[in-house]
């Protein structure tokens, strides 16, 4: 394997299922070392590639090879040095969370010692070792999701896949599962993942691809991404309940762009508080005013001219 | 308007009505499938030789079969279907955010049970008729033996559903209770030849009561006991097996 | 251990391969520690224990002696007691390959993360196979025991019968296994209970098939269960001839055709 190889590279990768294309024709490079991520609304495609990637889903078209194997000859290979969560955890209810983790370690063929003592380790990783003896069911989400990112590593994997992995998540369970990905990617492991939450995406991705309809839309760090399709600032205005198709009218010309939405106004400008001053200079007056920073989610807007998350 | 029980019996009949095809297959085509196995070819070698039963095998069977049936489909329907009203589709839950009191929750349930073990038995005492099993006419009384045999079986099983803890003691409660009873109460020889504690066994048993019932409706004949005697003893496990369903189900839904 | 000399690459894949269907069959193991479900397990044998009570000894009375295909004379115990074994066999793979594998493959969906391994749906089929040999093997085992303590057979044919028992629930369990991909709901198991229902009858299990019209006894013969019957009751009875290679041929084709079977559905319904 060539020393600048990407750990996988997807060429016009393409799923359909029957005559629908859920992925479109997709390029991806990802390289040793980072977290990429693929970001995009429900029905993106975002699962489907991930369980290509995964090996468990032959692709109808393009190429994809993965740690310089061919995914479509030597599936059993690469997953063997896989780490998959998928969407939904797919958790063994008839076993305990311990035994969760060796049993799916023999599956790697570890043997039985070291399977223990890595799981014993992992139970610690994920802050769930006090919990080794218990039956599943009972844990929380997040509880169960750190559980199966524990699980994706039983095996020691060079690249691990994980699939929306804080969704359905309450805030503090995410940031707990934030904060061991990152330890992980502290260590050097592959990330790749999914997600529709921008605020996801900027936090763990070195590298992302925005995905919308089976399609690359853009691709960038998350902050070549806002500087690209963004602006500095955004300024949102609410209009309490009163339709607002009437008003981008009386704001045009603050701002770089106007966009409206059915609940606000966004300004897409250099300085905030500069645009705020000029909405209320022309006798408006708005609801709220906010002044945030440029996010990913306005990269979204202008990319599709839809919403991430609906 | 409808008396409460007949409301909780309205809803047991509507969703009945999506699933009774598969139900009517294994209440009633498995007991003519083990008459036909059992009664003609097997019955053949037994009729051969003169035995102790007296009738031809076809004949003494089929009457068993039929009180077996009855305690299969009781058992089968109120353990299951009764442990998912409280844990799985929780209809009893949503009755009791009715006016329906406990009561006509757990009577309207067990009334649709007995129109069922009703039905299949029914249906099976025309498979005898078109055998040629019947010999009286008070064959036409063995679905209500069979009624009575199935509410002596399903009233303690309402009691047991409504307790257990888990669905998995059903599947116990049929190899340590069900398939015993039917294996060793009479129904396909008779309890005579029992070693004495299993023949004890067998008098307790509900299901002995009724094939003795059921086989002298069809048969014409008189039981071991006299009919009063079974009646009782089937009538005492109706009655402390439906205070004991009453006293569950209040444990669990309040009153 | 010459194998392993000449064909060491065959032999260390073959090995690789076995021990990921064991990985799996291990994970039953580990399941069924947990209590509630060891109730079930044990109550399994006495069953057809009862049967063999009931219909052999209490029936038997009734019938008294019968012939065996050779013409010589048995009890009615002695000719019944292997067709229960047998359906023993049977009905044990089944419980384990139909409900509790459908269970886990549409329900539980513990194999999606199974296939996320190395592990192949092969191995996954083989592996829940041999987790259902090892809960009937011991049926069988203590059906065997009773039997030769109540005289139905020697103990030395009796240890000749366990292992056919493996074969005969390996076939069923392959096959139910293969039929169990092709389910769509729980409603279509009762199809699968009827027709276990009917063979158990109608296996040359209470009566020779030869007391059936031809056309009957044609169709008995071709099912499956006659051939378990025909194979333990031959051997039970101490009276195997040149027809237990049919019989065994027969119950193997069915092994393979259903692992296959199996193997292909799984893979078409979870790596999609
Ligand atoms: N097994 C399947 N059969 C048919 N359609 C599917 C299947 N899996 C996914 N799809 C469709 O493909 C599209 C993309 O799905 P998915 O990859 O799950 O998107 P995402 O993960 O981005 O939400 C969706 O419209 C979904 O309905
Ligand atoms: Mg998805």
């Amino acid at each position: 394997m060539a020393e600048d190889e990407a750990l996988i590279a997807a060429t016009a990768l393409v799923k359909q299922f029957g005559d629908f294309t859920a992925v479109d024709g997709i390029d991806v490079r990802v390289r040793a070392g980072e977290a990429f991520g693929f970001l995009g609304p429900n029905g993106a495609g975002k699962s489907s590639t991930m369980r290509m990637i995964g090996c468990v889903s032959r692709p109808t078209g393009g190429a994809l090879r993965i740690l310089g194997l061919d995914a479509a000859k030597d599936g059993a290979a690469i997953r063997a040095r896989l780490g998959v969560c998928p969407q939904q955890d797919s958790l063994d209810l008839e076993l305990t969370v311990l035994e969760n983790l060796t049993v799916y370690a023999r599956y790697f063929n570890i043997p039985r010692k070291v399977a223990r003592a890595r799981a014993m380790e992992l139970l610690d990783f994920v802050q769930l070792a006090d919990r080794a003896g218990d039956k599943v069911e009972p844990l929380s989400g997040g509880m169960k999701r750190r559980l199966t990112i524990a699980r994706a590593l039983v095996n020691e994997p060079e690249i691990v896949l994980l699939d929306e992995p804080t969704t359905g998540l309450d805030p503090q369970a995410r940031h707990l599962v934030w904060e061991r990905l990152f330890r992980l990617k502290q260590r050097g492991v592959t990330l790749v993942l999914t997600t529709h939450y921008m605020d996801e995406a900027e936090q763990l991705c070195d590298r992302l691809v925005v995905m919308d309809a089976g399609r690359i839309v853009a691709e960038g760090s998350p902050r070549e991404l806002i500087d690209r399709h963004s602006t500095r600032e955004v300024l949102e205005v609410r209009f309490g309940n009163d339709p607002l198709d009437g008003f981008a009218d009386k704001l045009d010309g603050i701002g770089e762009r106007v966009e409206v939405l059915p609940d606000r106004i966004l300004v897409y400008t250099g300085d905030g508080d500069a645009a705020a001053a000029q909405v209320h200079g022309r006798g408006l007056t708005p609801s709220s005013v906010l002044v945030r920073r440029g996010s990913l989610e306005d990269v979204f807007l202008q990319l599709t001219g839809r919403t991430l998350v609906d | 308007m409808a008396h409460p029980t007949a409301l909780a019996l309205e809803f047991h009949l509507v969703a009945y009505k999506r699933t009774w095809r598969s139900s009517v297959f294994s209440s009633f085509a498995l007991p003519a499938m083990f008459l036909v196995a059992m009664g003609i070819t097997v019955g053949h070698y037994i009729d051969e030789r003169s035995t102790s039963i007296g009738v031809p095998y076809l004949d003494y069977l089929g009457p068993g079969l039929l009180a077996a049936t009855a305690l299969q489909v009781a058992v089968g329907d109120s353990t299951w279907p009764v442990y998912g009203g409280f844990h799985w589709t929780r209809v009893y839950h949503v009755m009791r955010a009715s006016p329906l009191t406990v009561g006509d929750v757990l009577r309207g349930h067990l009334a649709f049970v007995l129109l069922r073990v009703a039905l299949s038995s029914a249906g099976f005492l025309v498979v005898l008729l078109l055998f040629g099993a019947l010999h009286s006419w008070w064959a036409l009384t063995t679905p209500l033996v069979a009624v009575l045999v199935g509410a002596a079986c399903a009233a303690p099983c309402f009691a047991f559903a409504a307790r257990a803890t888990s669905d998995g003691a059903f599947a116990v409660l049929f190899r340590v209770a069900v398939v015993p009873m039917t294996l060793f109460a009479g129904v396909f020889f008779p309890v005579e030849s029992l070693p004495w504690v299993a023949r004890l066994l067998a008098y307790v048993s509900p299901l002995w009561h009724g094939v003795e019932l059921s086989r002298a409706a069809t048969l014409g004949t008189a039981t071991a006991w006299g009919v009063p005697a079974h009646v009782a003893v089937l009538a005492v496990w109706c009655a402390v097996g439906y205070v004991l369903a009453l006293r569950s189900f209040t444990r669990k839904l309040g009153d | 251990m010459v194998t392993t000399l000449i064909f060491p690459r065959a032999m260390s894949r073959l090995d690789h391969r076995a021990s990921g269907a064991l990985s799996v069959t291990a994970r039953n193991l580990a399941a069924a520690r947990h209590a509630a479900y060891w109730w079930v397990l044990l109550s399994g044998f006495v069953e057809p224990l009862l049967y063999l009570l009931s219909i052999g000894v209490g029936v038997g009375r009734l019938v008294g002696d019968i012939a065996l295909p050779d013409g010589r004379l048995v009890t009615y115990a002695q000719f019944v007691a292997p067709a229960m074994l047998a359906a023993s066999a049977m009905n044990g793979a089944l419980a384990e390959t139909t409900m509790n594998f459908y269970g886990k493959l549409k329900f539980m969906r513990i194999y999606d993360a199974t296939l996320a391994t190395p592990i192949t749906p092969m191995q996954v089929s083989v592996g829940e196979l041999i987790w259902a040999m090892c809960r009937g093997g011991v049926y069988s085992a203590v059906f065997l025991v009773v039997m030769a303590a109540l005289d139905l057979t020697t103990w030395g044919w009796a240890l000749v019968a366990l292992p056919v028992t493996l074969l005969v629930g390996f076939a069923f369990g392959a096959l139910g296994m293969g039929l169990s991909t092709l389910l769509r709901s729980w409603q279509d198991f009762d199809y699968i209970n009827v027709t276990q229902f009917g063979l158990f009858l109608f296996s040359g299990t209470f009566s020779p098939p030869s007391d059936f019209p031809v056309p009957l006894q044609i169709l008995i013969e071709v099912t499956p269960l006659y051939h378990g019957v025909a194979l333990l009751r031959a051997i039970t009875t101490g009276s195997p001839d040149w027809t237990v290679l049919w019989h065994v041929a027969y119950l193997v084709a069915l092994a393979v055709a259903g692992l296959t079977m199996a193997s292909r559905r799984m893979g078409v319904l979870l790596l999609k």
